[in-house]
């Protein structure tokens, strides 16, 4: 917060007053009037958002960080819209200690709804003051004035430009709650699919990630990894790579070992040396991967019951149950993760695709004994994350070898094993449900339980960090925590949407982590979703009922409805269709968090009766995401959740021995491949112009894992209960 | 000792070590963007490159095999301002989403069409097998590898 008033104060376009401190200003907008909307709420400043400067340039800010799901382009879409500029008029900064404001990880399908309403009602505000400031000047009506092209123009011919009228203007003043925005009639650049600004870079071979980042006297580095969880460093015989020509350092710090290099593939060569000369002890302690559920069951649990509905007595006439389990799933983003950290004096910066710029900057802070304000974290783009990945640990080898090498920016890369092998991965689930069919085929009582360890060990502290706790220090990992209710962790979606009369659900909390986990893509929707709406199948099919009818029985919410009906429409479902011919109908629903966007999806499978092996033909997708910004940007984010998840379902499991994890790599980690990616996958979206925005990157991935294994049940395979389904 | 290699046209003698993989020459040496890391093992694609006319995984093709061969990375195949055909495709497509399985993608898609001009879904799909893309982009990429190949 402080640096970014000194870069404010220091670059000086706008007279800055400071009435109050945003901590205290955004407590008087709780206590006083209606609370502020989305991140203004945090940081309640006009300017912490938009700046106009008095050569015309506007710059927009925000703590939310690319991350391949095209927000930069989003958030450009909402600002272009509310100041009325053209889109290529404004400058985006995103996540910077030293610039932006702090909006916490991006995450959770959060952006849009917390950024994007932020900067959408700080500019619409903006606009509002450069009106007034002309009308001030002209002594006219603000409504008799018009805004084109960043210049408000009066009906006599006079106009002024926004950076002349910025000139006299303090944009450091409170946002308010309620100021009116566009009406969604009006919209030239918001529900436009816009191209997104980031690709051309990104295909032509531009400046696009952080592993592209040369900053002169740039050195590379390699961290040489213990072979399992457990294990520390007993002796190194670091002689060969110190001898290798162009080795810089070899950095031992407990258990954290590093070599710093000139050249890239010196480092490389320098950390296979190192490995070799390295030895470790190690303590098999790992348990045995292929039972997720008696691994789960083990564990000891803390129970909360999160919903407990009591209706009238129900008249059961069928009773059935089901356990449906998940193993651990790896992030395994394309590109390894990379940093690049510099030591100037008693100043870092390091350069990081970590989600989260501010809480990264804190853990590492602390892993090196430095103050928080003497550390900038700036994101740049690395490859598609899906959750919490191995980026974060990443930025903390690069700033730890950094204090090693000071004056000189070194870049860390991991190698393929560690990333696999490192990250921390979505969390192993097992849930148990049973419902009762009454006599007309309803559901009459439900029962569910989730067992899954937390979905969120993100920084957190030092301990949250690889080189924080190999270090000397030896930083303890912080206890886990449960992310609870509404949103939840394990629990996310455990919650059906269904009008059901009795139901209760419950969440177990398991504590400890026998393999490091934190969060992937939707958290724990993924597996509620695809157990509940495998659960809804087999129930419909106990009912004698079509799959689509017997969900639209139970579903009073109008616009989960509607994207049930769109779904099964657009797809052609067909409610008589038998099943058991190789080729299956699957239909699958939810409301992500029960509180984002509603996506239904319908699909085709066809099933190899023989082996049982599924082959995806047809998807359709309905989805409703409130107020849309680019229906591009959002049919590109449900295509590929669909095809993320179909992987996850069909072929994906991380693989461990007692000591260590076995899953290095796509061949013993094997993902789908364009041979198994769906015939089609058509995305139809319920626009709902005014309405807030609901995010939808993690919408689709719950449905997409329950309408596939539906469609391989009623194709004739198997009910598939325990995923992966099917062979990579 | 220098090995000289032609990359996008241009002759260059590179300082690397023989045995050093082509990709660190090309990112390390001459600073390349195109070319990712993606696993070092030849199996995602990520570092798709051509030799000739040839998709190659530069990540596991020592310096010295390359010597006096033609490279073309994605630079090679046109720029921000004017790019080539199936950078405009995957433009035009929106086939991106993080985008760093795209430049592999990209290389292997002319590969392809410099061998078949007009492939069928199949032969694309075959084509592009030895890419990863963790994104679930696949959708498009193929439709943008169609767009170019004009069917």
């Amino acid at each position: 917060m402080t640096a970014r008033r000194d870069f404010l104060k220091q670059s000086g376009a706008l007279v800055v007053s400071f009435a109050l401190a945003p901590a205290a200003a955004a407590q008087g907008a709780k206590e006083g009037g209606p609370k502020l909307p989305g991140s203004l709420a945090k940081d309640p400043f006009l300017d912490a958002w938009i700046r106009v400067e008095a050569s015309g340039a506007i710059t927009v800010f925000t703590g939310k960080a690319e991350l391949g799901q095209g927000i930069r382009t989003a958030i450009l879409q909402v600002a272009a819209e509310e100041l009325d500029v053209p889109l290529a008029g404004i400058a985006l900064v995103t996540a910077d200690t030293a610039r932006t404001p702090d909006e916490g990880f991006t995450a959770g399908s959060h952006s849009l709804q917390d950024s994007g309403t932020a900067i959408r009602n700080a500019a619409a505000q903006v606009r509002a003051l450069l009106v007034a400031e002309a009308a001030r000047r002209w002594r006219l009506a603000p409504a008799t004035l018009r805004v084109e092209d960043g210049s408000v123009r009066a009906t006599d011919g006079r106009s002024a430009a926004y950076g002349e009228l910025a000139a006299s203007l303090d944009l450091h003043v409170q946002a308010k709650a309620d100021a009116p925005l566009k009406d969604a009639s009006a919209f030239r650049v918001m529900d436009r699919p816009v191209p997104r600004v980031d690709i051309p870079a990104k295909v032509t071979g531009g400046l696009a990630y952080v592993h592209d980042l040369r900053l002169p006297g740039m050195l590379h580095a390699r961290v040489v990894r213990p072979p399992g969880y457990g294990a520390r460093l007993v002796s190194l015989d670091a002689g060969a790579a110190e001898r290798r020509a162009g080795v810089v350092k070899v950095v031992r710090d407990g258990s954290f070992v590093a070599v710093v290099a000139q050249r890239e593939w010196t480092a490389i060569r320098a950390m296979q040396d190192l490995a070799r000369g390295a030895r470790w002890s190690e303590t098999p302690a790992l348990p045995d991967a292929r039972k997720v559920a008696a691994l789960l069951d083990s564990l000891p649990s803390r129970d909360t019951v999160i919903l407990e509905r009591r209706g009238a007595q129900p008249n059961a006439a069928r009773t059935l149950e089901a356990t449906y389990t998940r193993p651990y799933l790896a992030h395994a983003s394309i590109g390894p993760s990379c940093a690049v950290a510099h030591l100037e004096g008693d100043r870092l910066t390091v350069w990081s695709h970590t989600q989260g710029v501010y809480p990264d900057r804190k853990a590492i802070a602390e892993m090196l004994g430095m103050p928080a304000e003497k550390v900038r974290v700036i994101h740049l783009e690395g490859a598609g994350c899906y959750g919490h990945n191995g980026a974060d640990d990443a930025a903390a080898d690069a700033a730890l070898v950094a204090t090693h090498v000071p004056g000189r920016p070194v870049r860390v890369q991991w190698m393929r094993e560690q990333e696999h092998a490192w990250e921390p991965y979505g969390p192993a689930m097992l849930v148990r449900v049973r419902a009762s069919l009454d006599e007309r085929g309803r559901i009459a009582a439900w029962d569910y339980g989730v067992w899954s360890n937390t979905h969120s060990t993100r920084p957190g502290g030092a301990g949250s960090l690889l080189a924080g706790r190999h270090g000397a220090k030896a930083f303890e990992p912080p206890p886990p925590r449960a992310i609870p209710q509404p949103e939840g962790g394990g629990d996310r979606n455990a919650i059906p949407l269904y009008a059901l009369a009795n139901a209760r659900v419950t969440s177990h909390f398991l504590a400890p982590m026998p393999v490091r986990v934190s969060a992937l893509r939707s958290l724990g929707a993924h597996m509620n979703v695809f157990a509940i709406e495998s659960f809804m199948d087999e129930l419909a099919l106990a009912a004698d009922a079509d799959p689509v009818a017997f969900r639209l029985a139970h579903l009073e919410d109008p616009r989960a409805r509607d994207v049930v009906r769109a779904a099964a429409e657009r797809f052609g479902w067909r409610s008589a269709a038998r099943g058991g011919t190789g080729i299956g109908q699957g239909f699958a629903f939810a409301r992500y968090k029960n509180l984002a966007a509603y996506c239904a999806i319908a699909c085709e499978v066809e099933v190899d009766l023989d082996t049982g092996q599924p082959r995806i033909g047809r998807v359709v997708a309905a989805v409703d995401s409130g107020q849309v910004v680019n229906p591009d940007g959002l049919r590109n984010q449900i295509e590929g959740a669909i095809v993320q998840s179909a992987s996850w379902t069909l072929y994906e499991r991380v693989a461990f021995d007692a000591k260590r994890i076995r899953s290095v790599d796509w061949q013993t980690y094997p993902i789908l491949r364009f041979a198994s990616v769906p015939r089609s996958v058509d995305v139809h979206v319920i626009d709902r112009p005014g309405m807030p925005f609901l995010g939808s990157g993690e919408a689709g991935q719950g449905p997409a894992a329950a309408a596939i294994a539906n469609a391989i049940a009623h194709g004739g395979g198997r009910r598939r209960r325990d995923l992966p389904i099917a062979r990579a | 000792m220098s090995t000289r290699i032609e990359v996008n046209g241009t002759w260059r003698d590179a300082q690397s070590d023989a045995d050093t993989p082509l990709l660190y020459v090309l990112r390390d040496e001459l600073a390349l963007n195109g070319a990712k890391y993606g696993c070092g093992l030849g199996q995602c694609g990520a570092c798709t490159v051509l030799v000739d006319d040839a998709a190659v995984f530069s990540c596991v093709t020592p310096l010295a095999m390359v010597a006096g061969r033609r490279i073309t990375t994605l630079e090679g195949l046109g720029t921000l301002e004017r790019p080539g055909r199936v950078q405009r495709a995957f433009i035009e497509e929106q086939a991106a989403q993080c985008g760093f399985c795209i430049p592999g993608m990209i290389l292997r898609a002319e590969a392809l069409l410099r061998a078949s001009p007009h492939p069928g879904e199949a032969e694309i799909r075959e084509a592009l097998h030895p890419n990863l893309c963790r994104c679930g982009t696949h959708v498009r990429i193929l439709r943008a590898v169609r767009k170019a190949a004009g069917t």
